[in-house]
């Protein structure tokens, strides 16, 4: 391992930026906060690429020891970094995507009297991903997990004063705390048997250990609270449920918790922790079928939002899904590559669905948009773009990333890859349905001014009313470059390219990578092929339902009934869950234990012990009667109690 | 050659009458003066028991014991004639302002 001292300043500098801003911004000048929001996360990316130049030469893992922090015994937990090629593709995700979003929301939030805090928190965020994906322990990479967990409540209830952003934070926090308990017990059984949270220690001690092919063992158990962390954390089911209320935050936060940050972290630790899932077959089956069940279901909840974010949320889940049943399918590889895709294409979304937003003055119903390509062409060019790229339509990034799981899918079980077709399928159309209606027919908005009044009157205004605007070029230009980077940023997976970059990283196990190779490439060319034709078909289908016979969709809905019904209301899982576990949880902690333990056992025993003790005292005090002479008898009285002691029963032995 | 208990049973008596005087007397003077008689009650065995066991240390003591007594003394009048000023009294039983 070679060691590199600059390592820890990656994730010190958004921290330094995040204080400064936290502590100094509510005095500092709009500029000032500006400019130190946007040079620490630049810096850090600077640092990231500088260190990616020199890394790609040398392939042996980066580490430093930065300081120490726990030594218990044998077992210690340093607050030490790692990199290899998988927190390298990380490291350059979260940085430059994260930067990339962090120049957006000097636009987006320019009017937000909390800019300065706004900013604070992303820079939080960056700090606490940062170590999440250099940590090279499982107790730092917690202490990461938890931090953006803290980051993330944080930022999507920014705007607090609204109910509804408020508890959509406080569920994004407890939903993943189940997750992490099961994170939590899975650390601790590392612990017990392996005596270490190092990555290369413990990865080291389970290598010898053959695949756990019949039964659940050790490796399996541990797999699978990871499994349920994971879940948490990258919102699969049956935790996903988070995410979509997530969209109560700024959509900058949407950008950056669902493209660049926190949803990611759950992939990267079941790929990061890929040596134990590979001895765990049990655990590999349920994290795939996991991923696929929730890319399908989550694809499907999709198709009736009428919430511009909303259905981006649901879209984020669903690819989030992709990549499980990549992981679950032992392509570690292909799942961070489509991670790394996702996260260009579903941060320009975000951004661009903000522009949107910001065009229409707030209006996030795209049913009251409409016909915007005009208005805001260059939102719409970036916009359709990621589209394409999502709906993985050649050559544009999702193409190359979804193309390599499914096909990875396939030669595991053929129902994986059918699934996640339909899924594909099912993904292109309710991303070109977004698309159309945003884009195309005509303006259904509410236009407040007339149509006379000057462009320029609103100008950056952030919610202006009005004619839609373009937004101002802060916000296009990171758009421009994640749209280049959703356009260009699947060539690299070419001739299994990424693969073989990540191949140190996943190459020592004995997965199911490499078995393809023996396969046909006419199959894999048929499979890009039907796969393309499957995403074209979706494209079509939205096309005829929403330009060109708009009055379809009510009448298809209509005679859905209550299908459509439940598909609109995300089929009641968050009422399901509210019934099955809060209710009860709340009724629970309200009878038994509020008014029955809290309250009865509780403030009753300590409201007697009191109750008592002043009694007992009220008796007593009666002894100091402030006569002296009263003082001395009770002396000389025990004086004598002591003497008649030592006389009559001796004195010790 | 007095035996040592003549003296232990002098001392007894002069502590005990030490007490009897600080229980029951009510001016402050008196109380004064009894401690003062329990103090040297206590110095007497000190003294007749070094001598006994031909040991040093019990007069040692007992110089200590009078020199503490002795600024005990000093600050005790000093209070005494304080309480007096503020309180024209010398009976201690309405020398009782902290009372409950």
């Amino acid at each position: 391992m070679t060691q590199n001292p600059y390592l820890w300043l990656i994730p010190a500098l958004p921290l330094a930026g995040a204080a400064i801003n936290g502590f100094l911004g509510r005095r500092s000048s709009k500029n000032a906060v500006t400019t130190i929001a946007l040079v620490f996360p630049g810096l850090a990316f600077a640092l990231a690429l500088w260190i990616a130049a020199q890394f790609s030469s040398s392939a042996a893992p980066y580490g430093f020891n930065l300081a120490h922090w726990i030594r218990a015994g044998s077992f210690t937990a340093d607050f030490a970094f790692y990199l290899d090629q998988l927190s390298l593709v990380m490291l350059l995700v979260v940085t430059g995507v994260g930067f990339l979003i962090h120049v957006y929301s000097v636009g987006y939030m320019w009017d937000d009297p909390g800019y300065y805090r706004f900013f604070s928190y992303l820079n939080l965020f960056m700090f606490f991903m940062l170590t999440l994906v250099l940590a090279n322990n499982y107790l730092l990479m917690f202490i990461g997990w938890e931090g953006v967990g803290l980051a993330s409540y944080l930022l999507i209830g920014f705007w607090f004063t609204k109910d509804s952003a408020a508890s959509a934070g406080k569920k994004a926090f407890i939903v993943n705390r189940i997750g992490d308990f099961g994170f939590l017990i899975g650390l601790f059984l590392i612990i017990q048997h392996f005596h270490s949270l190092n990555f290369t220690e413990v990865f080291d001690k389970i290598r010898p250990i053959a695949p756990e092919t019949t039964g659940a063992g050790l490796l399996t158990t541990i797999g699978i609270l990871l499994m349920v962390g994971a879940c948490g954390k990258s919102a699969q089911i049956p935790l996903y449920v988070w995410l979509p209320d997530a969209m109560e935050g700024p959509t900058p936060v949407s950008a950056l918790i669902h493209a660049a940050t926190m949803v990611t972290a759950g992939v990267y630790m079941v790929a990061r922790s890929h040596v134990i899932f590979e001895r765990a077959p049990i655990a590999l089956t349920v994290v795939a079928i996991i991923g696929t069940l929730t890319a399908f279901f989550a694809a499907t909840i999709g198709i009736a939002q009428t919430d511009i974010k909303r259905v981006l949320a649901y879209s984020t889940v669903s690819q989030l899904g992709y990549m499980f049943m990549a992981c679950g399918v032992g392509a570690f590889s292909a799942g961070i590559f489509h991670l790394m895709t996702h996260a260009f294409f579903k941060g320009l979304l975000f951004l661009a669905a903000g522009s949107v937003i910001h065009a229409v003055g707030g209006e996030q119903d795209m049913r009251k948009m409409g016909g915007l390509a005009t208005y805001i062409p260059w939102t719409a060019l970036t916009m359709g773009i990621a589209t394409l790229a999502i709906a993985g339509i050649w050559p544009f990034a999702g193409f190359w990333s979804k193309d390599e799981i499914l096909w990875k899918a396939y030669q595991t079980n053929w129902v994986y890859w059918l699934i996640g077709l339909v899924t594909a399928f099912i993904t292109s159309f309710y991303m070109f349905r977004l698309f159309f209606m945003t884009f195309l027919g005509d303006y259904r908005g509410i236009q407040v001014d007339k149509h006379g009044q000057s462009h320029a009157a609103h100008g950056h205004d952030a919610h202006g009313h009005g004619e839609p605007h373009e937004s101002p070029m802060v916000m296009l230009v990171p758009l421009m470059i994640l749209a280049v980077l959703s356009l260009v940023g699947g060539l690299v997976g070419i001739n299994d390219g990424f693969d073989h970059f990540l191949a140190p990283v996943f190459s020592s196990g004995a997965a199911a990578e490499g078995a393809g190779e023996t396969a046909s490439h006419g199959l894999e060319m048929l499979f890009m092929v039907v796969s393309v034709l499957v995403a074209v078909f979706g494209a079509g289908l939205a096309w005829v339902l929403y330009v060109s016979r708009p009055y379809l969709p009510q009448k298809i809905a209509d005679s859905l009934g209550g299908f459509y019904e439940a598909v609109l209301n995300k089929y009641y899982v968050d009422e399901l869950y509210a019934k099955l576990f809060v209710k009860p949880l709340v009724d629970g902690s309200t009878r038994i234990l509020w008014q029955g333990v809290d309250r009865k056992v509780i403030d009753d025993s300590i409201n007697d012990a009191a109750d008592g003790a002043r009694h007992v005292s009220d008796e007593v005090r009666h002894m100091q009667s402030g006569n002296l002479r009263s003082y001395a008898g009770w002396i000389a009285a025990g004086a004598a109690v002591v003497v008649a002691y030592m006389i009559w029963l001796g004195v010790g032995r | 050659m007095v035996p040592l208990s003549y003296y232990l049973v002098l001392s007894g008596i002069l502590f005990a009458c030490g007490v009897t005087g600080f229980l029951i007397k009510r001016n402050i003077i008196t109380i004064f003066m009894s401690i003062e008689l329990m103090l040297n009650g206590v110095n007497l065995s000190f003294v007749a028991f070094a001598a006994h066991w031909h040991a040093l240390a019990g007069q040692v003591f007992v110089f200590f014991v009078m020199v503490v007594a002795a600024a005990e003394a000093a600050v005790g009048l000093a209070i005494i004639i304080a309480v007096y000023r503020n309180r024209e009294t010398l009976n201690v039983d309405r020398v009782n302002l902290l009372k409950l």
